[in-house]
Parts: C-alpha cells; sequence; structure tokens
C-alpha cells in the first residue's frame, strides 16, 4: 500500500474499547503486553526495557509493559485503570485495563462504563472461580454488548480441550442468568501467543478466531442507539444577536434540518433550523457527533435541558429506581442527599430505599441497611427536580447517572436506571429486554399508527392503504379491524411491528415503541405533532412521516 | 447503515468537544495552556470548533521558560495574531532574575523552576480553577492511569491515590475554593491521531517539525540545535544535518532526530514506521525512572 492509501485508510478506521477483567494471577497484564507487542504497538524503547528486564522462564515478562505507577510496580500489582492504545490496519482500539481484585469492583465498573468489549481472563487451571462470575456480572451490569471470555494458561494444563470445554460449560450455566447477548470463548496462553494474535497450531481443536481476529470482527454497528434522539444542552451559544444555539453532543439517535423537537422539561416545541459546525452546516447528525442546533423558535432554554423528537420521548421523572455502584469509604444510606448528576443536569437527590443489595459472586439478593464501597444494591432515589432519562438497558447515554457527596464532592457511587414503567404497561415476559435485538432483526422500530376524526369505514380503508405502502416498502406492517383494542396494538407493536389502528383510541404507552397519531380531517383539535392524511390516496406521506422519525433507520 | 459511521478521528474530535464544552459550563475560570506544541495546535483548533461561530471563551496561557525555539515564538505570535487570542505569556522572572538557565542547572531543577512554579504563578495569577493541558495517555507509562479530569489540591499537586472515578462521560467538575483541575480533552488520541487529524484539518505547526538542514551538535545518537545562545559542550564541533523534532519544548533540552520528512505526508508515513515513542527526545523524562510522575505530583503536567 504506498501512503496515500494508507494515510486515507487509518483516516476512516473505527475504534473499538474494550476492557479486561482478571485477578493478578490471571495473567492480565501479560495478555495485554502481548498484545502490544505482537500487535506491533511498541516502540523500540518500550521493547528495550522488556529486554533489559530479562526473561523469566525463557519469556518476556510483558507484565512489565503495563504495570505503570512506582509505587505499584514496587507492589508488583495494578491498582487502577489504566489506558492503551494501538491500533491494527482494521481497527484502532482503546484498552481499560482494570484490576480483578475484590475490593475493585469500582474501578471495573469505571473502565466498563465505555466499553463496548470485555475479556474476562479465566486461569485454565483454576477454572470459573467466584471472580470470574463477578467480572461477568459487572459486564452485565455495566450493560457492554460483548462480552469474551478468555481462558488462560492453556500452555500449563496441556492444550487440553476437555479443560477448555469443562470451563465454557460451567460459565455458559452462570451466564445464561446474565443475558449478554454475544459471549465467546477463546483458549489461550498469553505467555506463549498461542490464540492471542494468530491462530495456535498447539491447540487444532479450537476452530474459532484468535482473540485479537475477534477483536478486529466483533461487530459494533448495533451497539450504538440511533432510534431515539437525545440531545442534552451543554451550553446555549449566543456570541451575537444573530444567533442563538444549543451546543452538545448527541446521546443517542438521528436529527435533521427540518425535524420538530420538543425541549424538556418545559415541553416547548420548535423546529430544527440549522445544524452548525465550523466545517459548514449539516443536514443530519447523529450520535455521538458534537454539534450546535438552532431552532425556529425563541424559546428559554438552558444547560441541562434535553431536546428529543415529540413523538418519541424520555421519561421526565423525579423518582428513580437504579442498580448502583458504591465507590466511597462512606457508605451509602438511606435518608442521606446526594447530588445526582445525569447528562448534563445535575440536581440533588436523597436515596429513599435501599430494597436489596446484590452478591455479585452468586447473585443472591440480601437485605441490607447500607451500601459499602465496592458493593452493588437496588435503590430508589427521589431527584428534588425532574430528570430526563430512559431506561440503561435502552440507553446507556441517558440511563446512566453518578453520584457525588455535596460535602466532600466526590463522586461516590454509579448508577443504571431501571424501567419499571415499561413492564406494567407490557404483556412480554421479558420487560422490553428483547426489544433492541428484534429491532435489530426486523429492521423497525415497533410503532402504532393510530387514526382519529372521520368515518369509521374511512378510517378502515385509510389503514388498509397505508398497510399496503408500508409493505410494498419492505417494512412488517398489519392493520387491524375496528374491533382491536389498545392492547392488541400496544402488544403486536412491542414485537417490532407497524401496527394500524382505525379505532382511534388512545394506545397505552410502550417501552419500545413510537406512535404516529394521524387525523383524517383537518377540523379537530390536533396536536402539533398529528399528521393529517386524507384518505387512503395520501398513505405514503405515513410513510414518509415514519422514515422521518427513525422507525426504518435500524 | 454506512450513512451512520464515524471514523476514529471523528469520535476522537466529537469527545474532544464534548470536553471542552463542559469545562466552560461548569467552571468559573479556564484557562488553557498553550505550548505552541502540535498538541497544543491540535486543542487550539477543537476549541476553535467547540464555540464556533463564538469566540474562544477563555484566555491562552503560555508559561515561557525563555528558552524555547525562535521558531516557536514567531509562530505564537502569529497564531494569536490569526485567530484574535486572548494570550498570556508568563515567566518565572524571579527565577530568570537569579540566573536559572538549562546549562548552569541540572534539567530536572531547571524545569521544575521555569516550568513546574512557572505555572502554578500563572494560575494563581490568573485565578483560574481550571487548565486545558494537551498531554496524551500514550505520551508516557505514569500518564496511562490519568484522569480527563485531573484534580489537584490548593498547591497544584496530583495525587495519585486520591483522583474520582470516571464513568461515562460523566464528569464530576465540583470543586472546594482554592482547588483546581487539569482537564486533558485529549488523552485518547495517540501520536498518529494527532498527526492524522492535523493533516485532515489542515491544521498549522511549527515549521520545526519537519526535516530541514538544520546547524547541531552530535548528543549520543541525537542532535541538539546550535543556536547563538546555546552553550555546546567544550571540543565539540556542529555540523549541518537534515533533522527534525519529534516533540518542542526548551531547545537546549530538546533532542532532533535525522530524517528526510519534509513534508507533512512524510512525516506521517515516518510515523507509521516509526520504532521510538516520541518522548526519548526529551532530556527532561530521561534523568530519572518515573521522573515524570515526579514532576506531576509536584504541579507540573
Amino acid at each position: 500500500m504506498d501512503l496515500d492509501t494508507l494515510v486515507e485508510h487509518y483516516g476512516q478506521v473505527d475504534m473499538l474499547r474494550f476492557t479486561t477483567a482478571g485477578s493478578v494471577d490471571d495473567g492480565k497484564s501479560t495478555l495485554i503486553g502481548r498484545l502490544l507487542h505482537d500487535a506491533k504497538g511498541l516502540f523500540d524503547d518500550q521493547l528495550a526495557t522488556l529486554e533489559d528486564a530479562g526473561l523469566q522462564g525463557g519469556d518476556l515478562q510483558f507484565a512489565l509493559l503495563t504495570d505503570g505507577l512506582r509505587s505499584e510496580r514496587e507492589q508488583g500489582i495494578t491498582i487502577d485503570v489504566a489506558y492503551r492504545y494501538f491500533s491494527t490496519p482494521d481497527r484502532r482500539f482503546i484498552i481499560a485495563d482494570t484490576p480483578g481484585h475484590e475490593q475493585y469492583t469500582r474501578n471495573m465498573a469505571t473502565g466498563a462504563s465505555t466499553a463496548n468489549v470485555a475479556i474476562v481472563l479465566i486461569d485454565a487451571r483454576h477454572g470459573v472461580l467466584t471472580q470470574s462470575k463477578r467480572h461477568g456480572f459487572i459486564a452485565s451490569l455495566l450493560g457492554i454488548p460483548h462480552v469474551i471470555v478468555a481462558i488462560n494458561k492453556m500452555d500449563l494444563v496441556d492444550y487440553d480441550q476437555a479443560v477448555f470445554e469443562q470451563i465454557r460449560s460451567d460459565y455458559e450455566g452462570f451466564a445464561t442468568r446474565l443475558g449478554f447477548g454475544d459471549l465467546s470463548f477463546i483458549p489461550v496462553s498469553a505467555l506463549k501467543g498461542d490464540n492471542v494474535v494468530d491462530r495456535s497450531e498447539r491447540m487444532p481443536w479450537y476452530d474459532g478466531q484468535s482473540l485479537l481476529r475477534k477483536l478486529e470482527t466483533v461487530y459494533t454497528g448495533g451497539d450504538r442507539n440511533l432510534i431515539d434522539f437525545r440531545f442534552p444542552v451543554q451550553l446555549v451559544q449566543r456570541p451575537s444577536h444573530d444567533f442563538r444555539g444549543y451546543a452538545g453532543q448527541i446521546q443517542s439517535g438521528v436529527v435533521r434540518v427540518g425535524d420538530p423537537v420538543m425541549v424538556l422539561p418545559s415541553g416547548k416545541t420548535s423546529t430544527v433550523t440549522r445544524i452548525v459546525t465550523m466545517d459548514g452546516d449539516l443536514d443530519q447528525a447523529f450520535a455521538p457527533q458534537s454539534v450546535t442546533l438552532c431552532l425556529a423558535d425563541e424559546i428559554d432554554i438552558d444547560r441541562g435541558d434535553m431536546l428529543a423528537h415529540p413523538g418519541n420521548l424520555p421519561q421526565v421523572r423525579r423518582d428513580l429506581e437504579a442498580m448502583v455502584v458504591w465507590m466511597s469509604e462512606e457508605p451509602m444510606r438511606p435518608g442521606r442527599t446526594y447530588v445526582i448528576k445525569h447528562t448534563t443536569r445535575s440536581v440533588r437527590g436523597r436515596v429513599t430505599q435501599l430494597r436489596y443489595r446484590i452478591d455479585p459472586n452468586t447473585l443472591h439478593r440480601q437485605d441490607a441497611a447500607d451500601l459499602k464501597l465496592n458493593e452493588i444494591g437496588r435503590v430508589d432515589l427521589q431527584a428534588f427536580r425532574p430528570l430526563l432519562v430512559d431506561p440503561y438497558a435502552r440507553n446507556r447515554a441517558t440511563g446512566a447517572f453518578i453520584l457525588i457527596d455535596p460535602m466532600t464532592n466526590r463522586t461516590v457511587g454509579a448508577g443504571m436506571i431501571i424501567d419499571r414503567k415499561g413492564r406494567a404497561a407490557s404483556k412480554q415476559s421479558d420487560g422490553g429486554q428483547g426489544a433492541d435485538a428484534r429491532e435489530r432483526i426486523l429492521g423497525q422500530r415497533g410503532s402504532v399508527v393510530r387514526l382519529v376524526d372521520g368515518p369509521a369505514d374511512q378510517r378502515l380503508e385509510t389503514a388498509q392503504a397505508i398497510e399496503a405502502a408500508l409493505l410494498e416498502h419492505g417494512h412488517l406492517a398489519i392493520a387491524l379491524g375496528l374491533d382491536a383494542t389498545p392492547a392488541d396494538a400496544a402488544l403486536l407493536a412491542s414485537a417490532g411491528l407497524v401496527v394500524v389502528l382505525p379505532t382511534g383510541a388512545a394506545v397505552p404507552q410502550v417501552a419500545a415503541a413510537h406512535t404516529l397519531t394521524v387525523a383524517l380531517t383537518d377540523d379537530g383539535e390536533h396536536s402539533d405533532d398529528t399528521l393529517v392524511v386524507h384518505g387512503p390516496m395520501e398513505a405514503a406521506s405515513v410513510l414518509r412521516a415514519l422514515e422521518a422519525h427513525g422507525i426504518f433507520r435500524v | 447503515m454506512s450513512d451512520y459511521q464515524l471514523s476514529n478521528l471523528d469520535l476522537l474530535e466529537a469527545e474532544a468537544i464534548h470536553i471542552i464544552r463542559e469545562v466552560v459550563a461548569e467552571f468559573e475560570r479556564p484557562v488553557m495552556l498553550y505550548s505552541i506544541g502540535k498538541d497544543s495546535s491540535v486543542m487550539l483548533h477543537l476549541a476553535r470548533k467547540a464555540f464556533y461561530p463564538g469566540p474562544l471563551p477563555f484566555p491562552l496561557q503560555h508559561v515561557d521558560t525563555t528558552y524555547k525555539f525562535p521558531e516557536m515564538y514567531d509562530f505564537r505570535a502569529k497564531v494569536a495574531a490569526q485567530f484574535g487570542l486572548d494570550l498570556r505569556v508568563h515567566v518565572n522572572t524571579k527565577a530568570k532574575a537569579e540566573g536559572m538557565n538549562p546549562y548552569d542547572h541540572d534539567s530536572y531543577t531547571y524545569t521544575t523552576v521555569m516550568k513546574t512554579h512557572g505555572l502554578l504563578q500563572a494560575l494563581a495569577a490568573g485565578q483560574f480553577d481550571a487548565a486545558f493541558g494537551g498531554a496524551r495517555r500514550d505520551e508516557e507509562r505514569s500518564r496511562a492511569k490519568e484522569r480527563i479530569y485531573s484534580f489537584r489540591d490548593s498547591h497544584g499537586q496530583w495525587d495519585p491515590k486520591n483522583q474520582r472515578p470516571e464513568l461515562w462521560n460523566l464528569y464530576n467538575g465540583r470543586l472546594h475554593p482554592g482547588e483546581s483541575i487539569r482537564v486533558f480533552p485529549l488523552s485518547n488520541w495517540t501520536e498518529l491521531d494527532i498527526w492524522m487529524y492535523i493533516r485532515r484539518e489542515a491544521i498549522e505547526v511549527v515549521p520545526l517539525y519537519f526535516a530541514a538542514e538544520r546547524e547541531v551538535y552530535a548528543h549520543g545518537d541525537q542532535w541538539l540545535p546550535v543556536y547563538p545562545d546555546t552553550r555546546m559542550p567544550a571540543g565539540v564541533r556542529s555540523e549541518r544535518r537534515m533533522v527534525r523534532y519529534r516533540t518542542l519544548g526548551c531547545h537546549p533540552l530538546t533532542c532532533a532526530v535525522e530524517s528526510d520528512a519534509a513534508t507533512l505526508d512524510a512525516v506521517i508515513g515516518e510515523m507509521m514506521t516509526a520504532r521510538a515513542s516520541e518522548r526519548t527526545t526529551r532530556l527532561i523524562d530521561k534523568d530519572r525512572d518515573g521522573s515524570m510522575e515526579q514532576k506531576k505530583q509536584e504541579g507540573y503536567f
């Protein structure tokens, strides 16, 4: 490849962030050192350090590369989150290297919060220990979409397939309770380099990818939420009288010029007129781009407000239920007040109840009076001002918060919001957990098109025309009859279908679904986001409206 | 799907802009430390993007040791004029008057006094509560654990055991009076990312990064530059060589490497096959094992 091509190529590669969890003895530092070394991520001077340190049992001491601070080197352990960087022609990687000791749940959660992939290391000689389960649990809690279990030190068990299979089976048994979307197992020897970069010849029974190849090819396109547009305002830009813009980073979803938006918590609506960047205005922008939005109307908007599409809004909530990882020596106690920092909004709030503590080794629930350092619990909170939230399982950016002690200003907890409303409204068994997977498979998001006003027979006829228009464009849609109930529509929508409901009835809110109201006459008192369709011949405008709302952009 | 792809550089840019805006939103008196080097050039460019079409809502601060390369002073003046920047320069004049220089003092003492003390003086004088720096985690081993918001006590000192956990993109910027933070928007960038971004965005940098025939003298297997105030060791001769600099600092302490890479693309080509990390050209990092960590605890970047 000539230089131009190479440079052009590097400009296009994507980024994968992964975290590694394992105890000191699992050989985690050795594995990372080996990855950096074999992927040629090391410089000569780093190599020299490695060579100066000499061989131990005939092998380079890769762990020396990653054991950072001086005091830690002296203790021979890593004690914090360290970030490392390397790239291959296919991808650029950021490693959040976190220790796996019992007392460092806090660090692991920190490293996991931004990762797409977690590598859980297991020592082949010892099998699945409680800490391996703990690592899996934290990866699941923090919503990491892909988990790779690297069964290390295969050289010390004679590369025995039976050992590998036994550990895999044990871990799979445990992991079914955690519901990972993507779980894989790789037998490796970090020290000898087996299956780290290249496939090992010493384990011909293993026909999967090497660890690096796996990291290079994990499909992360589905990890990002491009459905729910959420734009927390960071700053209001007012450099001159003729410019007023709202600066922020799109946390999820897509926005286009001309889109209607609602400002929360005020509920005022407007339209996006410009998407401003220094490189010129954009027609559309998407997560996680940092942009400045201009609106058609002069509305009072401050930092901490959120813009979203009127048909797809976050919940405006004061009461929250969340899983909380505690990170402070000073325990969390019900009744105490903390600062809740959520997106760009900081509000005070009180812990009202600790429902239970969870033992990360067994996943058992335990009654507890408080939550101590490195403990995890299910907590009720009362925010003193409303927050604009989504369940963490659906949206990592708007489902996450940190707790700050207002006296010491320390970050004392990390929270992941649990959806309560979605469960009550739905007949689904899994509380909406499978919605993302269904969306990926179907390539669309469940929705209800609700027809109002006009005579019933015309609504029915229009409903059928809308169904036909959608099916013709390859979208799964069904028009219901006049005897269908709102609950029927909600259930079908939660399964991922676009449901056209001709009865005009209000449909209960379903966590994963979007509702579009279509009026057949101009007369009625319609809200701004109601679409007017004058009969079956205009059915295609419903298709366009659904497209504009991102229903088919999955 | 492919419509919504972002490259590595796009992601790094979006993250850095987010960080810069968060600091401006949450702190009273931010300042951007400007070292004139390539990382500063990138950071300044990102800050301009963050507040476009408005002006930068904070001043830039250069801590000047008075021993920078002459080309750096020219570049500083040019950039300040070009972008209409509020660029402030601080010199530890007391130490300078007392004769502090990189020749009569060892590099550790010199940098502590002229850079670390100078920096702390400038921050105190401006009553700044947040200072942006262009440091990257890939530069040096102890920096791998540095947070994006790095907390300093009222003496500007860093305690590696007492930093706040950073989860997601939620940064805790709450301070007690007298405390401050250093902010590193380029934390996740590598040296190659910096150069690729300079290329993509056509960002101007000091010409010293590009190879040219320059007057130098040998220092081990590297080369030190010759300027009118250079004090060469006795018996050493200068010569003209094709060299370039991978980092820029005080000229008596910054080594050049032999190179033919006279253009940006040639530099990137060299980077892609580079076999030495850039800080090997800084004499100050080699004073002693773990020296960067030591300096940081005392208040240096």
